[in-house]
Order: C-alpha cells, then structure tokens, then sequence
C-alpha cells in the first residue's frame, strides 16, 4: 500500500523522555513513501489513570484523545501498551463514566490505531522496510502487545529482515519484565525481583542491544541494566527499523 | 445473626507489598517456586496442547458457570431437594463463622473428638481446624502437602501444592519431630517420605470415624458431589467413616451430570497438567450405615455475584493455572497473598469476598502482564477485574497524595497546550541527570524507582517541540 496519511499518536513517555523514538517513527514511515501529521491536540492515553483506579479521571484525556485523532485516516504509535489501552480500554471506560457519544467516538478512533508493527505488516503488508542494523540484538516481547494485541511474531518478522543484524533469541521471552506501570512504584521489590531475571536473561544472551515495542518497558529494562552498568543499550524497535546503511544509528552505550 | 463487618481473616493478610518483601529474601522459597511452577506450567502447556478444541472447551466452561450464577438461586434449591431426598441434611451458611460453628456442632454431636480431612479449600477459608480445635477436636488433613503444611503448624502458600515453600529435607524433620510412631532414621527420599505418611494416614483411615470434605463440583439436578484428587486419600475419607460432613461454596454448581464432561477435561490439565487426575469420587446421598451433612457456604459470594464486573471470579474451579503462570507468584509464594486464596485468583476473590475496603492491597499485586487470563479454563479476565477492583479501592479510599498526583496529571493530560508547558518544565529534571547523563536517585515516592533503576536525563527537546521546528 503506498501514500497513506498516517496520524502519529507519539505517547506522553516518547514525547517527554524519548523523543528519538518518535523521529525514528516518522523516519521510517516517511521513507516508506507515508505522510506523517502529528495532531496538535495530542497528550497520553489515559492508562496509567485507568490502571491505577482513576478511570473517572481518565475520561477527559481519553476525550482529548478521541477528539484530537478524530479526522485521522489511520493512527499509528510506536506502543503495544498505549495501543492496547485505546483498543480494548477507550470505550468501555467511556461508557461507564463519559456517556454513550464519546463511547462511540473512542470505538471509531479504536478501529483505525495500530501499533507500529501491526501497521507495518498487516496494513502496510511490509516486513522489509531497507535498515541496517549492525549489531546483537535480542528482542523483548511486551505482554500488552504481546497478550493485548496479539501482534505475535510480527515484531520479529520485521527485525529478522534487518541487514547486518545478528538477532538472537531471549530466553523466557514473554515473561513481563516487572513494569506494569505503576506496579513498579506500588510493588517496588517484587517488580525489582522480575526485572533482575529478565536482566539475567537478556545479558547471558551477549546481546548489545535489547528491542521492544514498547518505550515504557525498554525504560524499566533499560533502567536496570544501566544502574548495573550492563553494558546492554536499550533501543525501540522503530529505532531499529529506522537505521539504515546511508543512516545507521550510534549504539553507545551511555 | 448480624454481620460485623470484620470479614474472615483466613482471606485478608499483612499488606502485600510488605509481606512480598520478606518472601522475596527467602532464597529456598524461590528456588522451589521457580522450580515447581517451571515444570508445572510446561506439563500444562503440551496437555493443552493436545486437546483439538482447548479454545471451544474454555468457552463452554465459562458459559455453564456463567448460566449457573445468573440463576444461582433456583439451582441451589433444587440441589437442596435432590440432596434431601436422597438421604443428606443440607444446612446453610451466611459466613465463615456460621459454617465453621454448623460443622463444629455436627462434629461434637458425634461425640468424636478427631477428624480426618480431604483437601479442601472452603474448609481453610472458614478456619475450620482452628474451630474445631477451639472444641477439641483434632482435625488431621490426608492430602500428603496439606498433612505437611499441619504438621509444620505452617500456612499453605498454594491452592494445590499447599507445601510448594517447603523443601523435602524439611520435610523429613518434620516428620520425624510431629509424626507419631515414624522411623527416628527417616531419609529425605520421597519414597520414604511418602511412606512414612502412608503408614501414618493409613491408621487413622482406618480409625476415625468423622470424615470432612469439601466438593469440586456439586450436580443440582441429582445431588451429587464430585472430589477430584491425585493420592486416594479423598477416596478413603468419603468411604470409610461413618459421619461424612461436606463443605461446599454455593458458586460451585453445576447444572447437570453432563456438564461434567466438560470441566473434568478442563480441571486436571489446568491444575496438574494431567490429561485425567487418579482419583475422582462422586457420591449422591450417603452410603449405607453412613450420615452425611452438606454445609453451603455463602461467605460473600452472594456480594460479589451482585457486581457485574466482578462476578466472573465465581466461575474459578480452584485449578491453580494462574498461580503457576503468574510472575508475581512465581517471585513472592503464597503466603504474602495473606489468604488462603493466593496468587492472581486470589488477587480478584479475596478482596470481593471480603469486601474491598478490607483487602486494598491485593488488587495492586500484579503487572497485569495477562498471562493468568490466557491460561484461565474457565476464562476469567483477571487483569480487567483488577483494574475494576482498583477503582474501587479508589473511590473508597479518602483523597491522598496519589489521588491529588493523578487529578493534576489528568488535568495537564487533558489539554495539548497545558501538556506541552509541563513537558518543558519536565527538562528542569535535566539538572538531576547532569553529572552522568542518567538520573539515579529520586525522592520519594520516586525512590521506589531509583532505588533499583537509573532514569534517563530528560532531552533538550521534547518530540512536539522538535516536530514544530522542524
């Protein structure tokens, strides 16, 4: 499919703490020959305030949500989680504590977001996007992508069409890493406690690079190993896939 | 008799993040855990796997127990009468005291002053060792981990391995500190252990003559009670005494005999990862020579059958899928659930049985990875229901710091240009990163994240600002 008008939904977390992520999603779209726009009206999803108890308090940001991708053609966000949220969380959370319009409104801006890889590969009908990516890579498969979504390999079969990438396999792969929002905070020693094994997995991988699709459990990985001085980076699938041999991205580790 | 609020404490702990803690330092607690439900979960998954129409089964499951609970009260009538006609007393019971002082009561009349025990988890959930106890009365539990856990005057820490915590040189300790009449030289071999327990179990089989139950299943159309088990100690106690009490949850109807077929494919692999368990019992009415008594026990089943969202929770079979599945289990054991239900199950049920306002913790004590959902037989989205249960831990709970945190950030999150301004004031986080380009240290409630994980310096520039120069 060539020429789509794609709506980047960037999340609050890549806006605020990664930027890098979101350029790398608007690289890769537009040298897939897409238009990008970035609603203005733009901020978060609202899960944290759903997953947390505050549902009530949710409605006006998945509101300002609705509204700002309302005339999207088609929404895209380099996260499984956020995706996941306004897919099978929006309208019911709607409905409960917003009205039946905005549920409805939130079902329709449901019905045309994806996530990135999903868009890539059921949408676009890509697994091929031309990088490059030189290095070990080992890839983590987030639970609301992978057990929300259901993207299953889709991640995978992209990253394995990558040149130069020595793409290596993660053991216990898709146990959570121990985010879950503000699980971390709440539960601060049992989030710890699944973090160290999915650490401990990841580095006996010899990996240099650990991917996700998901900024927010790269942030929680990445956190951890470099408290550790791991020496493992952690970089965002788009990252990835947005490298190429004209334009590889740096991977030092800070 | 009137309600006091105080709701059963066999299903209400210490706060979980406080007792995860401390399980967390046991290094054998781990290293059993990990384990156990390493090989559980893989035993698990490849008898699934066979079944051509695992997906189909699961959605029948859920729909039997669905149907049964929207009509709970003409089914359990009618397993009343089926169970009367056939020669059993039915009694009722509003609460965990109710139905430990009804059995208490037909126990004493006895005149017995042991019991032995099948397995059983309503029986733990109404405390009925220790209100059996409290009259003198011995309760001696059969199931060989529960036997274990008693002897050890110890908690269990799984629905179905309740001594999933203890490692077997323990046991052999155990067993030759509590065990009347055991070989002083007792090896830590299973088979010996297994033995020891055989010979022990065996004469109180033979000598006791009160037996309590609980009930896997109870059949509303004939009566009949179903326990479904691995070692034939169920199978013993529902035979051979002459006095056989039965606890039974009011959730665990089903409608007809041939509803069965369904859940005893569904059960043993879930929870053993067996394609049939060894033993399953079914009895309608007593046997002759014996006297049998049914207790059905509300203890807040019927409050939570009255919400919607959380109504799900009573279509649970006690298989333990979810446990073994659960990544926080796998990490804390049971124990730091404080009930007797643990684990992602019991994240959901304690709490609803007991009234959220009693059990606020619980519901926060999980990533909502979605694992336990996927391997639910029966189908009950435990993550949705955890996130339903949090909303209600916070409308009951009086505004705090989190709640005034989550209303100023929902009122930046409603509006681009108030977000856009607290992005930008979120770069003066830059200075805390300046010295190694990662933040490593925050103040509280922050520190919770600092204290095992760097964060990274905010950037120059957030996203939006660089795409509108761009």
């Amino acid at each position: 499919m060539s020429g789509v008008r794609v709506a980047l939904f960037v999340t609050c977390l890549v806006d605020g703490l990664f930027p890098d992520v979101g350029k790398a999603t608007v690289t890769l779209l537009e040298r897939l020959g897409h238009e990008v726009v970035v609603p203005r009206g733009q901020t978060c999803c609202g899960q944290m305030h759903v997953n947390t108890g505050y549902a009530r308090q949710a409605v006006p940001i998945i509101r300002n949500h609705v509204e700002a991708f309302a005339d999207a053609d088609v929404v895209v966000t380099p996260s499984g989680s956020c995706a996941g949220s306004i897919r099978h969380q929006h309208a019911d959370v709607a409905a409960e504590h917003g009205g039946r319009r905005l549920a409805a409104a939130a079902e329709e801006v449901a019905g045309k977001t994806y996530e990135l890889s999903e868009f890539l590969v059921d949408v676009l009908g890509v697994t091929d996007v031309g990088a490059y990516f030189p290095h070990r890579v080992t890839y983590h498969p987030t639970c609301h992508s992978l057990r929300i979504l259901r993207v299953g390999d889709r991640p995978l079969r992209l990253l394995r069409e990558v040149r130069g990438i020595d793409l290596v396999e993660l053991p216990s792969a898709d146990t959570c890493c121990g985010f879950g929002g503000t699980f971390a905070l709440k539960n601060a020693d049992t989030s710890t406690a699944m973090l160290a094994d999915k650490m401990t997995n990841i580095v006996g991988t010899g990996a240099r690079v650990v991917t996700a699709g998901d900024a927010s459990c790269l942030m929680h990985i990445g956190g951890g190993l470099s408290r550790l001085r791991a020496g493992v980076r952690p970089v965002h699938l788009a990252q990835v896939l947005a490298s190429t041999a004209a334009a590889p991205m740096a991977v030092a580790v800070r | 008799m009137t309600f006091l609020g105080m709701p059963s404490r066999n299903l209400v702990g210490e706060p979980f993040p406080r007792a995860a803690r401390a399980a967390l330092g046991n290094a054998q607690l781990r290293r059993n855990l990990a384990k156990a439900t390493g090989t559980i979960r893989a035993k698990r998954a490849s008898v699934v796997a066979e079944v051509p129409d695992w997906a189909g089964l699961r959605a029948a499951g859920a729909a039997i127990k669905d149907a049964v609970l929207a009509d709970l009260d003409t089914h359990l009538l009618r397993l009343e009468e089926a169970l009367t006609a056939r020669g059993t007393t039915v009694h009722w019971a509003r609460d965990a005291e109710e139905a430990a002082r009804v059995v208490t009561e037909l126990v004493t009349a006895t005149g017995t002053t042991e019991v032995i025990k099948v397995k059983s988890m309503a029986t733990a959930e109404i405390g009925l060792n220790d209100a059996l106890a409290a009259a003198g009365v011995r309760a001696v539990e059969t199931d060989l981990a529960e036997l274990i856990v008693q002897l050890g005057d110890d908690r269990p820490s799984h629905i179905l391995v309740p001594a999933i915590h203890r490692g077997r040189a323990e046991i052999r300790d155990l067993f030759r500190r509590e065990m009347p009449g055991v070989d002083p030289d007792l090896p830590d071999d299973p088979a010996a252990l297994a033995e020891a327990a055989r010979r022990y179990l065996r004469h109180k089989f033979t000598t006791v003559d009160v037996a309590i139950s609980g009930a896997n299943f109870a059949v509303a159309d004939s009566g009949a009670l179903v326990v479904v088990e691995s070692e034939g100690n169920g199978r013993m106690c529902l035979t051979l005494p002459r006095t056989l009490i039965s606890v039974v949850g009011i959730e665990k109807l089903v409608p007809t005999w041939q509803d069965l077929e369904v859940f005893l494919q569904l059960l043993p692999r879930s929870s053993t990862g067996e394609r049939m368990n060894p033993y399953t019992s079914v009895w309608t009415g007593p046997t002759e020579g014996q006297t049998s008594h049914v207790v059905l026990v509300d203890n807040g089943r019927t409050a939570t059958l009255a919400d919607p969202r959380g109504r799900a929770a009573l279509r649970c079979i006690r298989c333990s899928a979810c446990l073994n599945s659960c990544p926080v289990y796998e990490r804390t054991g049971g124990h730091a659930y404080g009930s007797v239900y643990p684990g992602p199950i019991g994240a959901v049920l304690s709490p609803q049985l007991t009234g959220v306002r009693h059990n606020k913790t619980l519901p926060f004590a999980s990533s909502l990875c979605g694992v336990c959902y996927d391997v639910c037989p029966v189908a009950i989205d435990i993550p949705s229901m955890l996130v339903h249960l949090r909303g209600e831990v916070a409308r009951t709970t009086a505004p705090n710091a989190e709640s005034a945190a989550m209303r100023a950030l929902a009122w930046a999150m409603s509006d681009s240009r108030r977000w856009a301004r607290a992005l930008r004031a979120g770069r003066l986080g830059r200075a805390l990163g300046r010295r190694r380009d990662r933040i490593g240290r925050l103040p509280p409630p922050l520190s919770a994240w600092t204290d095992a994980r760097d964060l990274p310096r905010p950037p120059r520039q957030t996203f939006r600002d660089w795409w509108e120069t761009r």
